[in-house]
């Protein structure tokens, strides 16, 4: 059976089984209502959308340069890189962005909300982001950096050439799980009133008290963002395999 | 080469590796260092290519002395070739990337210099046909044998090699024997490590048996093999040349 079927018959069963409960529970579908507020929808799904483009971007910084520090010989750099890896790591994203936004931000005169969430959930990403790319430079066994030593590379070129490379291959199912996660973590910005996907679906239930019909609509939403980016990564990981 | 090793001490975590080693050839084309496993072939090895330094003592090749800070050693390393036991390829890379790598990046060749470099030794040693093949796709011979040419593409003065062959079947073992072989024949310098000793007898012009962190015996080959007055030398000749 082809793969793409295979997945089809699955989604189908599935279905099949959201629709035999909810047909046993009689629940009073009430579209219309919600149908009335579908430009809000649209909007916030493209405001989260930026959001996460912008947190996906600076949070891979985030978490390279926090990698790199994680790897340091360096003592002090270890430690900058290790006690902000478990702090976030160990901690509530809620909290990070109530304490981001209502102190650390008003502290340092930062009022833009939405610059905030984005910095504080790149925060929040770059840290388990930095723990799959040292895991990955990590896995590069020690006689490569030998090898490459031994013709003459200089540690930036061993670095882009030989490490990088082949790192790569290893990090990018891991970090796409992570980028899946940090979209659907956005949903968490709606706690400092910035105006994204989750919060408007929570406005639209108490306008019209239509709770499924604002929120399933919200997990297709997610839904239309994760899959193709779980697509794409498979993609890239199918472009760079080789064998060890 | 005239090598010229003094004093050379070498300690890793509190362990001494190379304990005051002393080595001193004539004008040699193949050196060969033999002797028990943990006698501290490979980290003298090591510090004659210019990946480690000393932690004592000095070396100098021709009357020339190693450096001993890192950018002159980069500088050194290019000039020679280093191959290793086993992994020396980039798993990444085809067989004639990783050859091209050091000429284009570390060499400055334009690639299509490269290509025209590596063109012939790759069929001299019957490589040719793999050239587009990842490691994983080569026997371990032929791995081998295309690191050895990594090495020798980008003419270094003379090549190191630590144990080419311990890591491969019996088989794949002679083909890089036989390759070790015509280098000599076409005048390529080298120090070579290995526990084939019919091999190292034939090949070498010198011989130096490393034990202990020390040099035990050493001199041309004849004499160490069949006149050593060495009883450790001897012993150890006696339990690895049936």
């Amino acid at each position: 059976m082809p793969r793409w079927i295979a997945h089809l018959v699955v989604v189908a069963v599935f279905a099949g089984l959201i629709a035999v409960a909810f047909a046993r529970v009689n629940y009073a579908w009430n579209w219309a209502g919600v149908w009335e507020y579908r430009q809000k929808f649209v909007q916030a799904w493209l405001t989260t959308v930026a959001i996460s483009l912008a947190a996906l971007v600076v949070s891979t910084l985030i978490g390279s340069l926090a990698a790199l520090c994680l790897a340091s010989r360096r003592p002090l750099v270890e430690a900058i890189g290790r006690v902000y890896v478990e702090l976030i790591r160990g901690t509530p994203l809620l909290v990070q962005l109530l304490l981001g936004f209502y102190v650390v931000a008003s502290a340092v005169g930062l009022e833009n909300r939405y610059v905030v969430g984005v910095l504080v959930l790149s925060l929040f990403s770059g840290a388990y982001m930095a723990e799959i790319f040292r895991g990955g430079l990590a896995a590069i066994p020690r006689t490569q950096r030998d090898s490459a030593r031994a013709i003459g590379l200089t540690p930036w070129q061993t670095l882009r050439l030989v490490i990088l490379p082949q790192a790569l291959r290893l990090v990018l199912p891991p970090v796409a799980g992570q980028l899946v996660s940090l979209i659907k973590d956005s949903s968490l910005l709606s706690v400092i009133a910035i105006s994204e996907f989750t919060l408007n679906a929570q406005e639209v239930n108490a306008f019209t008290y239509s709770t499924l019909e604002s929120y399933l609509p919200l997990a297709a939403g997610y839904l239309v963002l994760t899959l193709p980016l779980s697509a794409l990564a498979r993609w890239l990981e199918s472009r760079v395999r080789f064998e060890a | 080469m005239l090598l010229d090793a003094r004093d050379l001490v070498q300690r890793f975590d509190g362990t001494t590796v190379l304990d005051g080693l002393s080595l001193a050839t004539g004008d040699v084309q193949a050196l060969v260092l033999i002797g028990p496993s943990g006698g501290g072939k490979t980290t003298l090895l090591r510090i004659l290519a210019g990946l480690d330094v000393p932690a004592a003592g000095g070396v100098s090749f021709d009357g020339v002395p190693l450096p001993r800070d890192e950018a002159a050693l980069r500088d050194y390393r290019r000039s020679v070739g280093t191959v290793f036991q086993a992994y020396n390829l980039f798993p990444h890379l085809s067989a004639l990337d990783n050859l091209l790598l050091p000429l284009v990046h570390v060499h400055g060749l334009s690639p299509a210099a490269a290509r025209d470099r590596v063109r012939e030794p790759l069929e001299r040693f019957q490589l040719a046909a793999h050239a587009h093949k990842r490691p994983a796709e080569l026997s371990g011979g032929q791995k081998q044998r295309i690191a050895i040419l990594r090495a020798l593409v980008v003419r270094p003065r003379r090549l190191f090699l630590d144990e080419p062959t311990s890591a491969l079947d019996p088989e794949m073992r002679g083909e890089v024997l036989a390759m070790i072989r015509e280098l000599k024949e076409t005048g390529v310098e080298f120090v070579l490590v290995t526990h084939e000793m019919a091999f190292a007898r034939r090949i070498a012009d010198e011989v130096a048996f490393v034990g202990d962190g020390r040099v035990l015996a050493a001199g041309p080959a004849a004499e160490i093999f069949d006149h050593c007055q060495s009883p450790r030398v001897r012993d150890f000749l006696s339990r690895t040349l049936i």
